[in-house]
C-alpha cells in the first residue's frame, strides 16, 4: 500500500476537519460565552440566573409540556398508523406509505401556513387555543418522523415470533403486549427522538399559529434578536445537556431491550 | 371484513389530517378569496403574483440555488468523509462517526446560533458573503449523507476492489471505478436528503443569512406576521406548485423503481 501517495483512508481527512472546524469548534465557542460575561470574565451568572428566574423556568416547564404531549399525540397517532401498514397486505401499501412520506418534501412553513388557514376558519380567533394549536401544529409538521421508524422496526418483525407466541397459546392481544410492543421499542424510541426535541424548541410553529408563550427555542431567539451572546450560548448549552441526557436514556432502555431480547 | 375496514378508517383518517389543509388552500389559491371560507370567483392572479413579483421570484430562486449549492458540497465532504472512515483505524472512524452524530441529534436551532457565534461574532465573517449560510446549511446536511453512504459500504462485496488492485488497477481507479458505482445509490439518496433538508430548514438560515436574502422559510415566516394579503395569497399558490412538483416528483420516481424492477425481472 505504502508505494502510493492516495490512501483511501486519507479520504475522510477534509470531512473530519469540516467536523472539527464547524461542528466541535462552535460548541467550544458556546461554552466559552456560556460561562462569561460582556467584559470576558469568568462567570456563573448565566447559569444560576436562568435556574434562579421563575420566569425562563416556566419557559422550560411549557417546553416540556408541549413536547411530552405533542410526542404523545403523535405516538398515539403513529403506531397504529405504522401497525396497520407493515402487518396488512394492502396492495397499494408501497402507495399509502409514499403519501405518508411525501408531507416531509413539502416545506413545512408552507405546510402550517395552510393548517393556520385551516384552524382560523374552524375557530375564528387562533388566540383562544394557544396550547391546543401548537400541539396540532407540531403533530402536523413531525408525524411522518415518528410513523417511519416505528413502520421499519415493525415490517422487519420476524412473524415467526408472533407464531411460536400463538402456537404456546397466546391470545392475539397478548401475543401483541409481549412479543410485537417490546420488539418496536427501537423504531418507538427512535420516532420519539425525532419529535420530541424539535418540539422543545421549534418556535416558528408557535410564532406562526399566534402562541405568544416562549418555549426553549424562543429564549435563543429572542437573545439572538438582543445581541446577547452570552445568554443565548447559556440557554443552547442547556439544550445541548438535555440532547445529551436524552441519548443516553434512550441507548440505556436499547441495551437493556437487545438484553431481554437475548433472554427470549 | 369489519377489521379490514377500521383498519382502512385509521388511515384515511391520518391521512386527511396530513393532506386536507395543504388541499383546501391549493382549491382557495385558484379563487379570489383571501381567506379559507369565503366562496369567490375562479382566478389564477395569485399564480400571476406568484411568478411576476421580482421579490417572490428572487426568494424561490435564491432557496434552490443554495439547496443545490449546499447539498453538492455537502454530498462530496460527507462521502468522501464515510469511505475515509470506513477504510480508517477504530479510533479514527468512530471520531468521525461521533461528531457527525452531534449535528443530527442536535436542535436546529442549537447548530444555527454555535455557527453563527463562531463565524460571525468570534471570527468577523460578515453575513452578507454567505460564508456563514453555506457552511450553516452543509453542516446540517452533510452528516446525513455521511449516514446513508455508509450501509452502502458495509454492504459492499470488498473483494471486487482487492480484485481490481491485483489486475493492476491502482487505488484512486478501483475507487472511482469499483467502490464509486457500488455507493452510487447511497450517494444519490444522501444527496436528495441534503437537498430537502436545506429547502426546509428555517432555524440556521435565519441566524446565518444575509439580512437582505429570504428563503422560502424565513420569508413565509416574516410575511405571516406582516398583513400584505397579496403576497399571503402568492404564497398559497407556492405551496401548491411544491406540493404539485411533490406529487409529480413521486410518480415519476415509483415508475421508474418499477421499470428497472421489471428489466430485473422481479416486477
Amino acid at each position: 500500500m505504502h508505494k502510493y501517495l492516495f490512501s483511501r483512508k486519507n479520504l475522510g481527512i477534509p470531512y473530519a476537519l469540516f467536523l472539527v472546524l464547524f461542528v466541535m469548534a462552535p460548541l467550544l465557542v458556546l461554552f466559552y460565552y456560556a460561562f462569561t460575561n460582556g467584559q470576558g470574565e469568568f462567570t456563573l451568572l448565566n447559569l444560576t440566573g436562568f435556574f434562579s428566574d421563575p420566569n425562563t423556568l416556566g419557559t422550560l416547564c411549557y417546553s416540556f409540556g408541549i413536547a411530552a404531549v405533542t410526542t404523545a399525540v403523535c405516538l398515539l397517532l403513529a403506531y397504529p398508523v405504522a401497525y396497520i401498514l407493515a402487518t396488512s397486505r394492502f396492495r397499494t401499501k408501497s402507495v399509502i406509505l409514499m403519501l405518508f412520506v411525501m408531507p416531509m418534501w413539502i416545506n413545512f412553513s408552507l405546510r402550517i401556513t395552510a393548517l393556520k388557514e385551516i384552524l382560523t376558519w374552524f375557530e375564528g380567533n387562533l388566540a383562544y387555543h394557544p396550547f391546543l394549536n401548537t400541539v396540532l401544529g407540531m403533530t402536523y409538521d413531525f408525524l411522518p418522523f415518528m410513523i417511519l421508524p416505528i413502520y421499519n422496526t415493525i415490517a422487519k418483525l420476524d412473524g415467526a415470533l408472533l407464531e411460536a407466541a400463538r402456537d404456546l397459546g397466546a391470545g392475539g392481544i397478548q401475543a401483541f403486549l409481549k412479543v410485537t410492543l417490546p420488539l418496536s421499542m427501537p423504531g418507538i424510541l427512535s420516532g420519539v427522538s425525532m419529535v420530541f426535541l424539535p418540539a422543545m424548541t421549534n418556535y416558528v410553529v408557535l410564532d406562526m399559529l399566534y402562541n405568544s408563550t416562549y418555549i426553549m427555542g424562543s429564549l435563543i431567539g429572542s437573545y439572538f434578536a438582543a445581541y446577547n451572546w452570552h445568554g443565548g450560548s447559556m440557554i443552547a448549552l442547556i439544550l445541548l445537556g438535555i440532547v445529551c441526557l436524552f441519548t443516553l436514556l434512550t441507548r440505556g432502555i436499547e441495551e437493556e431491550n437487545t438484553r431481554g431480547g437475548a433472554l427470549l | 371484513m369489519m377489521k379490514k375496514a377500521w383498519k382502512s378508517i385509521v388511515i384515511i383518517l391520518v391521512l386527511l389530517f396530513l393532506y386536507l389543509p395543504i388541499l383546501v388552500l391549493a382549491v382557495y389559491s385558484f379563487t379570489d378569496a383571501t381567506n379559507i371560507g369565503a366562496i369567490r370567483g375562479f382566478s389564477l392572479h395569485n399564480y400571476v403574483t406568484l411568478f411576476t413579483t421580482p421579490e417572490l421570484v428572487r426568494m424561490i430562486l435564491g432557496t434552490v440555488v443554495l439547496a443545490l449549492a449546499a447539498a453538492l458540497l455537502a454530498t462530496i465532504l460527507g462521502t468522501l468523509g464515510a469511505i475515509g472512515a470506513f477504510y480508517s483505524k477504530k479510533g479514527m472512524s468512530s471520531a468521525i462517526t461521533t461528531m457527525n452524530q452531534v449535528p443530527v441529534v442536535n436542535a436546529d436551532v442549537v447548530t444555527g446560533f454555535s455557527i453563527c457565534i463562531l463565524l460571525v461574532v468570534v471570527f468577523g465573517i460578515g453575513k452578507d458573503t454567505f460564508i456563514p449560510l453555506i457552511v450553516g446549511h452543509v453542516t446540517l446536511c452533510a452528516p446525513f449523507v455521511f449516514l446513508s453512504v455508509i450501509p452502502k459500504l458495509k454492504q459492499m462485496d470488498s473483494s471486487i476492489y482487492e480484485a481490481a488492485l491485483d489486475l493492476g488497477a491502482t487505488p484512486l481507479t478501483a475507487l472511482v471505478k469499483i467502490v464509486i458505482p457500488q455507493i452510487f445509490p447511497g450517494i444519490v439518496s444522501g444527496f436528495a436528503l441534503a437537498v430537502t433538508l436545506s429547502l426546509d430548514d428555517y432555524f440556521v438560515a435565519t441566524y446565518t443569512k444575509p439580512a437582505t436574502f429570504d428563503t422560502i422559510s424565513t420569508y413565509v415566516v416574516n410575511a405571516t406576521k406582516g398583513a400584505q394579503t397579496t403576497i399571503k395569497t402568492a404564497l398559497w399558490a407556492l405551496s401548491t406548485v411544491i406540493f404539485l412538483l411533490v406529487v409529480l416528483f413521486t410518480i415519476v420516481m415509483n415508475l421508474r423503481a418499477k421499470r428497472a424492477g421489471r428489466e430485473r425481472g422481479q416486477v
